[in-house]
């Protein structure tokens, strides 16, 4: 084997190799003063139409709307009616009563997995909003606030997460992998960011089509790092695409800090200038700018002038999922030091400062969502939970391999029935 | 037809029947592909029905998935088997598991073609043959043609079907059969009965083996270009073998297979792709499990060799004359 070569003996100062570390770490107190928040009327709306090279400060700059007294001010505020607002209300505090509920259930041991998106509700519920509802969404797997959105029926969000007897994807898939073509929501996957070049491949389709339908996906800041990220936005540039990337930018890919996708050198929108793509970076805790950005995004495709990619700067205030703890990694306090605060409380006060809400009904809402939650839970736990049995049909597991079953699937499945049938006897049925 | 006309055919009348198929890939379309397998259907059909890609397997596959997904039927074409592997995560993890993780909700009708296989002396990174990797993968269909005829047949069948499929198309053989000797020239298609390819619509159903020669001194399994490098070595030799064209490796013609081991009790597997976990690894124990009371032989093997595919001793890797002749003669020993 060749011996590691040694450094000649050069007058030249060794080279040293960077590995990134986050600010703070457990038993630190973060202080994130230095966190450029721009006012809200800092950052400029240009026309649907502008060509990427002349939006270029976009992608380093917020796009913010609600300042912190819950004014909404500035070129890009979407004017929002009060029923409209406090639509999207009711849907960012139902997604955060359902995460709260399905987190719970897993740490009873209802479900083996669960993955919550508090503080980051706007990220998905606005930016639904501001598209319609036939275009076609990719998401991720922190996206649970699109289906709730598109009102997809909660109790098969749960059935799904029971992998239970009303589970649609029959106990196939991970919990919190939904699909929902009907809802225009795209099969969950695993593996991140595939759904990147998935989605410019479908909205490449609708534009060779004719179609008037729009894509947009999600992934996470960590994610972008993947390839798929590269070769989707490098599609999506090279045919126009009608397509909307969002990065939410929730700072952290289970431990490892935004660091590790290269936040240090530059930001996740402005991976949008290398592509001549537009890129914008939003205040994701401001519901009113995510609307904003998105519906700006969704006209510039609609209207041929290509993708848009809007990296959501935001906070991922809770662990990655149920298996992760972030106190091994990270500062207790990080989640209030966050200078964006919450995005719910920020759209609350935003009506009450309009006189279109107060403290009494959103108590009031709150408890009726929380209540909602609960009796779905009941009726869906009536369909069975996960390790409670097995609920579908044993032969269901070789369906939908292929559309056929061909001979060495039939002769696996024969095989896992006798076996079942030597375990349980001949008449077993799912619970 | 040469094996490229036919190829190039079968689109042409799947994008002229369907209005969702489109072919894309790198310099598939001006160009026509670097095999030219793609000629003349952008002018013919449009920019896009056919249209160049970045040079970015990942994208091609993953863009085929969401276009599937809309209701399209791609037809991405992979430059080289060997340069499927960035995009193999799109496929493995993505297009095959599709409408088994969503039951059904969604369906990946994609036929991936890529040419495979060496003997062109395209070194390391031009002549691999990865159909056992594709095997290997749930919800994948693997499609090997090994001449004109078949070929257009299969591809027609394969983007029909609705299912994702890997058409690998032994590029050794693109122009004209192939003998097994390096210094031998290979004979054009023209002189072949299967170069007379109907110009229209036809499809040989996908799962179906093919004999190319009925015999009862043993059965030999192949596929791709194999097929000819075996039909000439048993000619030469005079032996009365039973030579079995698999066409599609999954799904598998078992029963062809089993039928034909039964009747001549011995089995010779041929593969040009390495040798461990090598396709005919499968083979040899499918044919161990079902026929094993009539084997009179243990199973054998000629393969590639375990070692990347070297350029300039292409000829000494590649299983030709004396390798499979060697293991004729031990299996027709006892
Ligand atoms: C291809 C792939 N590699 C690794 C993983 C394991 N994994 C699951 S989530 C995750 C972190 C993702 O972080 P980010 O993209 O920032 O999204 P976030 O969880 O913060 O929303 C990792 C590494 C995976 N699912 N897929």
């Amino acid at each position: 084997m060749p011996e590691t070569p040694q450094r000649p003996a050069r007058n030249l100062p060794p080279l040293s190799l960077h590995i990134p570390e986050p600010r703070y770490r457990p038993g630190d107190t973060p202080d994130f003063g230095d966190i450029e928040v721009p006012a809200v009327d800092a950052t400029p709306r240009p026309g649907e139409a502008t060509k990427p090279d002349a939006m270029r400060e976009l992608c380093y700059g917020l796009v913010r709307v609600l300042d912190f007294d819950g004014q909404a001010k500035g070129q890009w505020d979407p004017r929002l009616s009060p029923e409209r607002l406090r639509a999207m209300l009711r849907n960012m505090m139902l997604t955060r009563a359902f995460d709260d509920r399905m987190f719970r259930a897993q740490r009873q041991g209802k479900t083996s997995f669960y993955m919550k998106c508090t503080g980051e509700e706007a990220t998905s519920v606005a930016s639904t909003m501001a598209i319609d509802r036939t275009d076609m969404v990719f998401p991720s797997y922190r996206q649970q606030g699109i289906l709730i959105t598109r009102d997809y029926p909660l109790i098969q969000m749960m059935n799904q997460i029971y992998s239970n007897r009303g589970d649609h994807l029959l106990g196939r898939q991970l919990p919190i992998m939904y699909s929902a073509p009907e809802h225009g929501f795209f099969s969950v996957s695993g593996n991140l960011a595939t759904q990147y070049p998935q989605a410019v491949g479908w909205a490449m389709a609708s534009a060779s089509k004719g179609d008037s339908r729009i894509a947009t996906v999600w992934c996470g800041e960590g994610s972008s790092a993947e390839g798929d990220f590269h070769s989707a936005l490098t599609f999506a540039t090279v045919y126009n695409a009608p397509v909307i990337f969002n990065v939410v930018n929730n700072q952290w890919a289970i431990s490892s800090f935004s660091g590790f996708a290269g936040s240090e050198r530059t930001t996740f929108a402005a991976r949008a200038v290398g592509y001549g793509i537009a890129g914008l970076r939003v205040d994701g805790n401001d519901p009113l700018a995510v609307y904003a950005a998105t519906q700006w995004a969704a006209d510039r495709a609609r209207t041929n002038n290509g993708p848009t990619l809007i990296e959501h700067f935001t906070y991922r205030s809770e662990g990655h999922s149920t298996s992760d703890d972030p106190s091994a990694y990270r500062a207790a306090d990080e989640a209030t030091a966050w200078p964006l605060g919450d995005p719910i409380a920020r759209l609350k006060q935003h009506l009450i400062v309009l006189g279109e809400w107060d403290e009494a009904r959103h108590e009031a809402q709150a408890k009726e969502l929380d209540d909602l939650v609960k009796m779905t839970q009941k009726q869906s736990e009536k369909l069975g939970i996960l390790g409670h049995g097995m609920h579908q049909p044993f032969e269901t597991m070789f369906e939908d391999v292929f559309e056929d079953m061909p001979w060495h699937l039939k002769e696996q499945c024969a095989q896992m029935l006798a076996e079942q049938e030597a375990k349980f006897g001949p008449d077993w049925k799912p619970e | 037809m040469n094996m490229i006309e036919a190829i190039n055919s079968a689109m042409d009348v799947m994008l002229e029947r369907d209005p969702n198929t489109v072919v894309m890939g790198e310099d598939v379309g001006f160009f026509g592909g670097v095999f030219r397998a793609t000629a003349g259907l952008q002018k013919k059909h449009g920019k896009t029905r056919v249209f160049d890609t970045p040079i970015n397997e990942c994208g091609i596959i993953g863009v085929a998935v969401g276009m599937g997904a809309y209701g399209l039927r791609p037809v991405p074409e992979i430059q080289f088997a060997d340069y499927i592997y960035p995009g193999l995560d799109q496929l493995v993890s993505e297009a095959a598991r599709l409408r088994y993780r969503s039951a059904n909700d969604f369906i990946c009708p994609m036929t991936v073609r890529t040419p495979f296989g060496g003997g062109i002396f395209g070194g390391q990174t031009h002549s691999q043959s990865p159909e056992s990797i594709m095997t290997h993968i749930c919800g994948v269909k693997t499609v090997i043609p090994s001449n004109p005829y078949d070929a257009k047949g299969l591809l027609v069948a394969a983007i029909e079907d609705n299912d994702p499929v890997v058409f690998l198309e032994p590029k050794r053989i693109y122009n004209g059969p192939f003998s097994g000797y390096y210094d031998r020239p290979v004979e054009p298609w023209s002189k072949h009965d299967a170069s007379a390819v109907p110009e229209g619509y036809y499809r040989i159903d996908l799962g179906k083996a093919a004999t190319v020669r009925e015999g009862e001194a043993l059965t030999i399994l192949a596929y791709g270009t194999m097929v000819h490098v075996t039909k000439t070595i048993v000619e030469e030799m005079g032996i009365d073998a039973e030579i079995l064209d698999l066409r599609t490796l999954l799904p598998l013609d078992i029963d062809a297979i089993e039928a034909s081991v039964k009747k001549t009790g011995r089995c010779l597997i041929i593969h040009e792709a390495t040798r461990t976990s090598g396709f005919g690894a499968e083979l040899a124990a499918l044919v161990q499990e079902r026929c094993f009371y009539h084997l009179e032989a243990p199973v054998e093997r000629v393969t590639g060799f375990d070692t990347p595919y070297p350029h300039s001793l292409e000829w000494a890797y590649f299983p030709g004359p004396v390798r499979i002749a060697t293991a004729l003669t031990k299996i027709l020993k006892d």
